[in-house]
Parts: C-alpha cells; structure tokens; sequence
C-alpha cells in the first residue's frame, strides 16, 4: 500500500477548513514546543554568546577537525576491511565444504549478536593495541559479519542460469563465483552495502568509550575547556547528519546510475 | 571470595541490562508507533515533523543521542529521581527511547507499505473514518508484517544499552569493567562471560521474534 491516499478521501470544504484547523493547531504545537526548548536553553544561559562564538575559534575548530578526521578514518578503513570480512565469509557460507560453512555460520551467528563496544574492548584488552586498532578492529568484525549476510543475498539473488554459463564455458567453481556471481551481488546489494557503511560510520563514534580521540572524544574535550558542552554536542551531531546525508545522497545517485546503464 | 564477588557484579549487571532494555523496549515502542502513525497521517505537517525528527535520530550516532541526554540535559535543568544512579538510568531510557523510536516508526511505516491497498479501500468504503481505519485495519496487518525488523531494531537497541556503560549505569559492561579490575588476570574469561550473557539474550529474542513471526503471520 505505497499509494496512502486511499485512507482518505480528497477533504471537502468541511474537511479542508477541518485539516487547516488541525495544521494551525500542529503548527502552534511544534511552535510552542521549539519555544520552550529555545526557553530553557535561555533560562539556563545556554544562547549565551559567549557559549557559541568559541566556534569561530581556529583552535577549537582545529581539534574538531582532527576528530572528525580520525572519525572518518577509523570508518573507511573500517569499512574496507568489512567489506572484505563480508565477501569472504559469504563465500565460506555458501561453499560446498560442510566445515567452512558451519564455521562461517557460527562467526556471523557469534558477532552479530555482540554490541560492537564490547568487541572493541576485547580487543583492546586482550591485545595490547592502540585504541584505533580496537575501534577498527570492532567495526570491521561485527559489520563484516553483517555484510557476509548481505553479499550471499546478493549472491543467491543472481539468476541460476549465469551460474550454469560461467561453468558450462569453462570456469572453475570459484572463477564463476568470483568474476561472475560476486560483481553482480555487488552492484544490486550496493544501497544496502551503503546504509551498513552509515551505520559503521555512526558506531565509529563508539570509539570515544574506549578513548579514541574521535569526533565524540573532540566535541566532550572543546565543551569542557570551554564550558559550553550543550553547544558543542549540537554542533558534534550536525557534523554528523551532514556526512551522514552526504553518503546518503551518493547512494541514491549511485543506485540511480547503476538503474540506468543497465537499461 | 573474589568469585563470589564478581558472579554477584554479573547478575547485577545482567539484571540492570534487563531493566534498560525493557523500560526502553516499551517507550520506544509507544513513541515509535506514535511516529509511524504520523508519518502516513493527512496532515502535511505532522509528516513533515515526524519525517524531521527520523531523519535527524537516525543519522546521528546513538553514542551522542545518549551522552547528550546523559550530560546535555543536566545543563537544560532537566533532572528526574533523587539519586544519581536513578538520575542515569532515566537519562539512558530517554536517549535509547527517542533514538530507537525513529528505527522503529520506519519500519512501521515500511508495514504500512506491505497491505494491500484494497484493505484501506474496504475500510474506507464500509465507512470508517480515518482513524478508525487505522486503528481497527490497517495497523493490526502492519504489525504483523513488522514483526522482524522490529525484532531487529529491538535486538539492536539490546546491544545499544552497553553505551549506558560509559555514564555510570549498572550493565554488563561495566559489570565487566569492574571485574576486570578485581581480577586483571581473568580478562579472557570475563570477556567471554559478558559475550555469552549479551548472546544469551540476543539469541533468546532472535529465537522469540521467530515464534512470534510464524505464530502472526497474515494469511493469504
């Protein structure tokens, strides 16, 4: 049921005077609600100037770079290294060995039932390594898990008959799986592969539990030293959103493209 | 001794996980139906805000929804219960809440899209309104259809509460912090120990959701 409409008809007079009066009412509803969160932000000093102009600060804009930098550093390589976890593990689960696949099965089963905080500290605790080790290291293992899932989807989504092509002309079991299945996989579970990278980009922000000086560890560090710690969250979470829809957006022009040249 | 001591830690970060995750389980279920509602509602409006309000919870991270309600709202004079502990628990239950309920009303929504339309028709032409179309038809079919990426969205808000660890509430992972601490030298077997207690409750509402799909699902 895309189509909502048919839950209501087109509004009559009565029934648009009816929505105009409910939308005033919604709107004055938001407004007051906007106004005394702005209220309590007031009566608590937090508008205050000297709470917001220290963005304009190079220094502090600095130390928010650099976390942000280290934000997105952690969740590319972390994403890389997903992916790669993933394509390996869909193959192990969708091999012909019974062993690979009951192994690959429990590791997916294992990991994605685990917070990714905890992988993190098992990882810093038993090994000894930097905290951006740990940060990558979690995101890598429980959102490769995820994305093994993902990809053999994609996999067992291919139509059989390309299969049977890639073995009738001669490639070997795991050519056909590599140079034909995967690419194709690839290209329809693209979006979904995507929204799984925002989400390994948001739990890089985990990386501030276990001490990564990540965007989170910034924002916490420029709102103690300047005391306008409501602030600087608020300007930490926008960062966020306008990355976030940034890679959004390149996934809706990518799935749009791909729909395209396959035409 | 020490033993004792740090089973007592476990089922009390256990038990403190449990509570978390339900209190937030119900708030985020009420708010996020609430959401879902308004986002196929006639209202303009009400779309617009509900849609807002989703887009933002769900691209930012559950780490800074959660420490902003943790040491945000302390700042906005917004305080609940006496002591600090309680303080904490409400603070979590308010950042999991809101930051859930966006999950949850998307895939709500995601429901909605799953009726056929001739439901809304038959409702519509026997002479509901449009709440009453919603509420007696409509709705009942979507949580069925709902019921596993709900599960999901409720297994991961059970893997969310170990956030909570990093303001002073008492769950599993800071249950395990503080083991660590008695004992540097188990760190292998403690860590184990939260996996398996995070796994046993993981795989417990996995298991659940797949009863509860087979035992909702529409017939057609």
């Amino acid at each position: 049921m895309s189509d909502l409409s048919a839950l209501y008809e087109a509004p009559g007079p009565l029934g648009r005077r009816r929505n105009r009066i409910i939308s005033v009412l919604v709107w004055a509803g938001l407004a007051a609600l906007l106004g005394y969160v702005l209220y309590r932000f007031q009566v608590t000093g937090q508008l205050a100037p000297e709470k917001w102009t220290p963005f304009l600060y190079g220094d502090i804009q600095k130390v928010l770079f650099e976390g942000l930098l280290n934000t997105l550093k952690s969740a590319l390589l972390g994403s890389v290294l997903a992916i790669g976890i993933g394509i390996i593990f869909a193959l192990m689960r969708l091999s012909e060995r019974r062993l690979l696949r009951v192994i690959a099965t429990a590791c997916i089963e294992f990991f994605r039932g685990l917070p990714v905080l905890l992988i993190m500290f098992a990882i810093y605790m038993m090994f000894d390594v930097s905290a951006f080790i740990a940060v990558v290291g979690g995101l890598a293992l429980f959102n490769g898990m995820v994305l093994a899932e993902i990809i053999r989807a994609g996999i067992l989504a291919v139509p059989r008959g390309q299969r049977e092509a890639g073995l009738s002309i001669g490639l070997g079991s795991f050519r056909t799986m590599w140079l034909i299945l995967l690419p194709q996989a690839f290209r329809t579970m693209l979006p979904t592969i995507i929204s799984q990278v925002i989400v390994l980009l948001k739990d890089s922000a985990l990386g501030y539990i276990v001490s990564f000086h990540e965007l989170v560890y910034a924002v916490n560090q420029v709102g103690r030293a300047y005391h306008n710690l409501l602030p600087t969250f608020i300007v930490g979470a926008a960062i966020f959103i306008v990355i976030n829809l940034g890679v959004n957006a390149f996934a809706v022009w990518l799935e749009r493209r791909l729909a395209t040249s396959r035409r | 001794m020490d033993t004792e001591a740090i089973v007592q830690l476990f089922v009390s970060g256990f038990w403190g996980t449990v509570k978390l995750a339900s209190w937030t389980f119900v708030f985020s279920m009420l708010l996020g139906t609430l959401l879902g509602i308004m986002r196929i509602s006639p209202i303009p409006v009400l779309r617009g805000a509900a849609g807002a309000y989703v887009t933002i919870m769900r691209n930012t991270p559950s780490t800074l929804v959660l420490f902003f309600c943790a040491f945000g709202l302390p700042y906005l004079d917004v305080k609940f219960g006496d002591d600090t502990a309680t303080r904490s628990f409400i603070y979590a239950v308010i950042g999991l809440s809101c930051y859930t309920a966006a999950f949850i009303s998307e895939a709500i929504r995601s429901g909605f899209a799953t009726i056929p339309i001739g439901q809304a028709e038959a409702a519509r032409s026997i002479g509901l309104t449009f709440s009453q179309s919603v509420t007696l038809v409509i709705l009942p079919q979507a949580i069925r259809a709902v019921v596993p990426p709900i599960a999901n969205h409720v297994i991961a808000m059970v893997k969310n509460t170990s956030i909570a660890s990093a303001f002073n509430n008492k769950e599993l992972i800071s249950a395990m912090r503080n083991a660590v601490e008695i004992r540097g030298d188990l760190v292998l077997t403690l860590l184990v120990a939260t996996a398996g207690a995070y796994l046993i409750l993981t795989l417990s509402l996995g298991w659940l959701a797949s009863v509860l799909e087979r035992k909702m699902a529409v017939k057609r």
